[in-house]
């Protein structure tokens, strides 16, 4: 429909949607899951790249952290190595959290959850699709943490081995995370509640990183590594599937 | 009168009964809006209208009672049912960082609307929102705003609309622009049910009228019969 047509038109058609009627796919199976899915991310990343809320918050937290670590510990520790590890996964999860809170918060802040809620969407759906989000901003300011310790602590964590524990753990933060994320979004004091639930939670993911990262800088084989590795994994499968079985049970009555 | 029934409905509430805590808000409603209808839901602040409005759309389950979506159980009905449920609550229920646009592609996504992007240009020049499109919706009036909430309940074309006073903050130009639309989408079999605090609009845009009040409808009949002394002397005598 051109524009001439269009404003030509536009007092009919104020009264005639019929003209447009609607055609809705039922059902779809695994592809219309897969779809939804990308659409709550889209929103998510969109939203995020209009708003600049989240991923700047975190950054800007992970790279004040790094530096305050950096300095806190520059003249009583001989080597950054003893240290680093510890660091780089103390800030993931702190900045981790500021981007969780606001990942439903933000909905309950903007009353925007309710439309969520009202989609013919199963609301696994909107778990997956708001835990990629989140594992992709978390991503992101791990990769600009690592960067930032680069120059700081002098030291080059872009392994292989730990670029995999950082995933692996990432991947079961942000899982374990987005689902107590919207099980405090409409608690008045989810900025500390979600905290206090959750770092307990994760204190596998947390002694598996730091052990897999403190062996990666150390020079260890990967068969010294893989424990760490199958933990991580571990703790990856067994919670997502959980959060998946909880979630909907979550929104009963929001 | 206890129950509110305009013929065998498209939305029917029976006895829905909801606390919070110690609070009844509401006591049995029984209630029944027929395809093709407009029903208008009076009442006081407080008197339970959004709470109902909220069981029926599906977003709060109550503790008592059931909500029948033409003919099919809401609560057995699974996720499937809220395809046919279009809602206009307080607030907008839009992101204020995405343009309309982009609002509204989004939520025909979670439709699975085909052939979306026609509907999408269909529904803003409804709401007169079209050369805004591209625009954040952070920056629109309090009435953009809402004529926008309107779009994104129509959007996917629901037989039943919720609109729990989609009047508020419409500039009277915008508000005869929404009398449009609901005595078009009541005239083409959908059954809706709105709240209002204008007795005036009530009139003018339903079919029929309800009065809620201490959670229960305390008054129903069909605005033909009608006039806004009635109507009027009804909020009084329940202190509204």
């Amino acid at each position: 429909m051109n524009e001439e047509a269009v404003q030509a038109n536009v007092q009919t058609m104020r009264l005639d949607l019929a003209a447009e009627p609607v055609t809705m796919q039922r059902g779809g199976g695994a592809l219309t899951y897969l779809r939804k899915i990308g659409a709550v991310f889209v929103k998510d990343v969109r939203a995020e790249w209009r708003g600049r809320e989240i991923f700047s918050t975190m950054t800007a937290f992970s790279v004040l952290a790094v530096l305050v670590f950096g300095m806190a510990f520059d003249l009583r520790v001989p080597r950054s190595e003893m240290i680093a590890p510890g660091v780089l996964w103390v800030v993931v999860l702190f900045a981790g959290v500021l981007g969780l809170n606001r990942s439903f918060g933000a909905e309950v802040d903007r009353g925007t959850l309710a439309s969520l809620l009202l989609a013919p969407v199963d609301r696994s759906a909107i778990y997956f699709g708001k835990m990629l989000a989140n594992l992709f901003f978390t991503l992101a300011t791990t990769l600009v943490i690592l960067v930032v310790m680069f120059f700081i602590f002098d030291l080059n964590m872009f392994h292989p081995y730990n670029l995999l524990a950082v995933l692996l753990g990432v991947i079961g933060y942000v899982g374990v995370g987005t689902l107590f994320a919207a099980l405090t979004a409409n608690s008045r004091a989810r900025e500390t509640m979600l905290p206090i639930l959750l770092l307990p939670v994760m204190a596998p993911v947390f002694v598996a990183g730091v052990g897999l990262t403190a062996g990666v800088v150390d020079g260890k084989q990967f068969s010294d590594l893989r424990q760490w590795l199958v933990i991580l994994a571990a703790f990856d499968a067994i919670f997502i599937v959980v959060a998946y079985l909880l979630f909907d049970l979550i929104w009963e009555d929001a | 009168m206890g129950e509110c029934v305009t013929d065998s409905g498209l939305i029917v509430a029976r006895n829905i009964t909801k606390r919070y805590g110690r609070k009844r808000v509401l006591g049995g409603v029984d209630l029944t809006v027929a395809q093709g209808k407009v029903m208008a839901l009076l009442g006081a602040n407080g008197a339970g209208k959004s709470t109902l409005m909220r069981i029926i759309s599906g977003l709060t389950k109550p503790d008592r009672g059931e909500v029948l979506l033409g003919g099919v159980s809401a609560r057995k009905a699974g996720h499937e049912i809220r395809r046919y449920i279009g809602l206009v609550a307080h607030a907008p229920l839009l992101y204020d960082n995405l343009s309309a646009w982009d609002n509204l592609q989004f939520f025909a996504d979670l439709y699975d609307m085909q052939r979306p992007a026609q509907r999408i240009e269909a529904v803003l020049h409804a709401v007169d929102l079209w050369p805004r499109r591209h625009d954040a919706v952070r920056t629109y009036s309090r009435g953009m705003t809402q004529r926008l909430a309107i779009g994104r309940a129509i959007l996917h074309d629901p037989p039943v609309l919720l609109l729990d006073e989609p009047d508020t903050g419409l500039d009277p130009a915008s508000a005869e622009t929404l009398a449009q639309l609901i005595r078009s989408l009541g005239a083409s079999n959908r059954a809706i049910l709105l709240t209002t605090h204008n007795l005036e609009r009530a009139l003018l845009w339903a079919d029929s009228i309800a009065v809620l009040s201490d959670g229960k409808i305390t008054q129903s009949a069909s605005t033909a019969s009608l006039t806004t002394e009635i109507v009027r002397q009804w909020m009084t005598e329940i202190g509204a």
